[in-house]
């Protein structure tokens, strides 16, 4: 970027980790969603790995982990678009797309705070899993590429969100926001594997992009890395799909349009 | 809103009146604003179709008590439709508080309770209609109810309780923080009650000890539990009762701290 984006950025990002840091209670959703739902599914199905033909060599925790951990990655890039909105309801981000030298610095700054967000939580994650027992079978490298894959989860959820909050610039939009990437989560295997589901979610499943990513990462934390390249391949697709659409929503938003 | 300011609104009729009224602009205002809608009662069916492909496979488990899991989750969505519709409630009501509609109100003789069941009935309005649809939708695919068509009166009648009852945690909430902003931001604390109860799997079928204490002390649970019997035993009063008893206790405990804090929120303006 250049003409003071990264400077745009970078102010946004620190502006958005202080009033996180003045507010902690504004990070407590995003963070309460992945630990309940940790121990909701790994502690609340386990006895899903009972069923007959289920088998996952770290166990149904680590198996449910992954799930979590990435729709953790997601859910921290609604938050991002949604903070956006906020800062369009409060007139901040007006005054910002005013004074910004560099627009897309906005966009990245955005990221950065998602991302800073998704490390935080994703460590406390991680913690929670490990000291309850989960098995990590996978090596350092397996392990990064697994973080890899949330950090590009999380990016383009937060150029989703983004997108939004310049388009319609309301809080009011956070369901739209949550909703097609909630149903895409859970149109994925979630409680069991793919060979295990059955009828139209197998299906729906079966094309569903989550279902590559989510399968590698579960192939990273058993240490038998799986569809690793598809995976890279479908993230960065959408994260380049979805930069594109928050770019467009920024310079519509520029136009004063709507 | 003359009607509301009337004399006789100490009479209990009037009361229903003044209900009324104000439910009347409350669904009208609710209803005009699909985003608040929609979500709200595709949500909890999106769920419903997900955990009935998804987890299918646990009733090969010995001894689940029906072998159609939509059997035993559909109830979930009733439960889920109120909680969504508490917290639509709640906005509403909050967004009242913040416009002044609620001080303006409050200078009319209408009693709290009254203003805070027609406020919050918008939210509630739309957890009916999402009832109505959930039902539908599950004897579409085959849900069948062992306590019959009295039973599905029922059940309906208990979705509607439950919805009015939880409608008092959003109008407690929006009293409290007077911001819709925040009343939504409440809603991951209050979905993740569903994760900790017997939503997915019945107790017994829980193998972790810690989880399984959870899930049995959690109101939801009795809550889901009691609509599950009607659908998968009949009639059982050991699960109904309870059912009802914490809904009751829901109900009073919500719209009576709402009630409180609506008085304190009103002498402080």
């Amino acid at each position: 970027m250049r003409g003071g984006g990264w400077q745009v950025a970078i102010a946004v990002l620190r502006r958005t980790v202080i009033h996180t840091y003045k507010n902690p209670a504004i990070i407590i959703p995003s963070l309460a969603f992945p630990l309940v739902f940790l121990l909701a599914f790994a502690g609340g199905l386990s006895a899903v790995s009972n069923v007959p033909g289920f088998t996952f060599a770290a166990g149904y925790t680590a198996f449910q982990f992954v799930f979590v951990f990435l729709q953790m990655a997601a859910f921290g890039g609604i938050f991002t678009g949604y903070r956006l909105a906020e800062d369009y309801e409060s007139g901040f981000a007006r005054r910002l797309m005013l004074g910004a030298p560099r627009r897309l610095g906005i966009i990245v700054g955005y990221l950065l705070a998602g991302l800073v967000r998704f490390a935080f939580i994703g460590v406390l994650l991680w913690a929670l899993a490990l000291l309850t027992g989960m098995d990590v079978k996978g090596s350092l490298l397996d392990i990064v590429g697994l973080v890899a894959l949330g950090a590009l989860i999380n990016v383009a959820c937060s150029l989703w969100t983004i997108g939004l909050a310049f388009r319609y610039q309301s809080v009011d939009i956070g369901s739209f926001m949550q909703t097609p990437v909630f149903v895409l989560l859970f149109l994925a295997p979630v409680y069991v594997p793919l060979a295990l589901l059955t009828g139209w979610l197998k299906g729906a499943a079966s094309v569903n992009p989550l279902t590559l990513i989510i399968d590698a990462g579960r192939g990273f934390i058993s240490g038998d890395p799986t569809k690793v390249l598809y995976a890279f391949a479908a993230s960065i697709a959408i994260g380049g799909l979805m930069w594109i659409w928050a770019t467009r929503q920024m310079k519509r938003a520029e136009a004063g349009v709507g | 809103m003359t009607s509301v300011a009337a004399p006789a609104a100490r009479h209990e009729p009037a009361a229903l009146r003044q209900v009324a009224l104000i439910a009347r602009r409350s669904v009208s205002r609710t209803f005009r604003q699909p985003e608040l809608v929609i979500p709200v009662i595709l949500f909890p069916l999106i769920l419903l179709a997900v955990n009935a492909a998804g987890l299918q496979s646990v009733t090969r488990l010995p001894g689940f008590p029906t072998d159609s899991y939509i059997n035993f989750a559909i109830v979930v969505c009733f439960v889920q439709g109120a909680l969504f519709a508490s917290i639509t409630a709640g906005t509403e009501l909050a967004s009242d508080i913040q416009k002044g509609f609620l001080d303006r109100l409050s200078l009319t003789p209408a009693r709290r309770w009254t203003v805070l069941v027609g406020a919050t009935f918008g939210g509630t309005s739309v957890s009916i209609v999402g009832t109505l649809v959930y039902l539908g939708v599950g004897l579409i695919f085959g849900v069948h109810i062992e306590a019959g068509v009295l039973g599905a009166v029922v059940l309906v009648a208990l979705a509607v309780y439950i919805a009015l009852a939880f409608a008092g945690i959003g109008a407690w909430l929006a009293i409290q923080t007077g911001s819709p902003e925040a009343v939504q931001g409440m809603f991951p604390l209050l979905f993740v009650l569903f994760f900790l109860s017997t939503m997915n799997l019945p107790a017994d079928f829980i193998e972790k000890d810690w989880f399984r204490s959870i899930a049995q002390a959690n109101p939801i649970s009795f809550l889901i539990d009691g609509m599950r019997g009607l659908i998968l035993d009949g009639w059982d009063a050991g699960t109904l009762l309870p059912c009802i008893a914490v809904a009751t206790a829901i109900l009073v405990l919500f719209f009576g701290l709402a009630s409180r804090g609506l008085r304190k929120r009103v002498t402080r303006t």
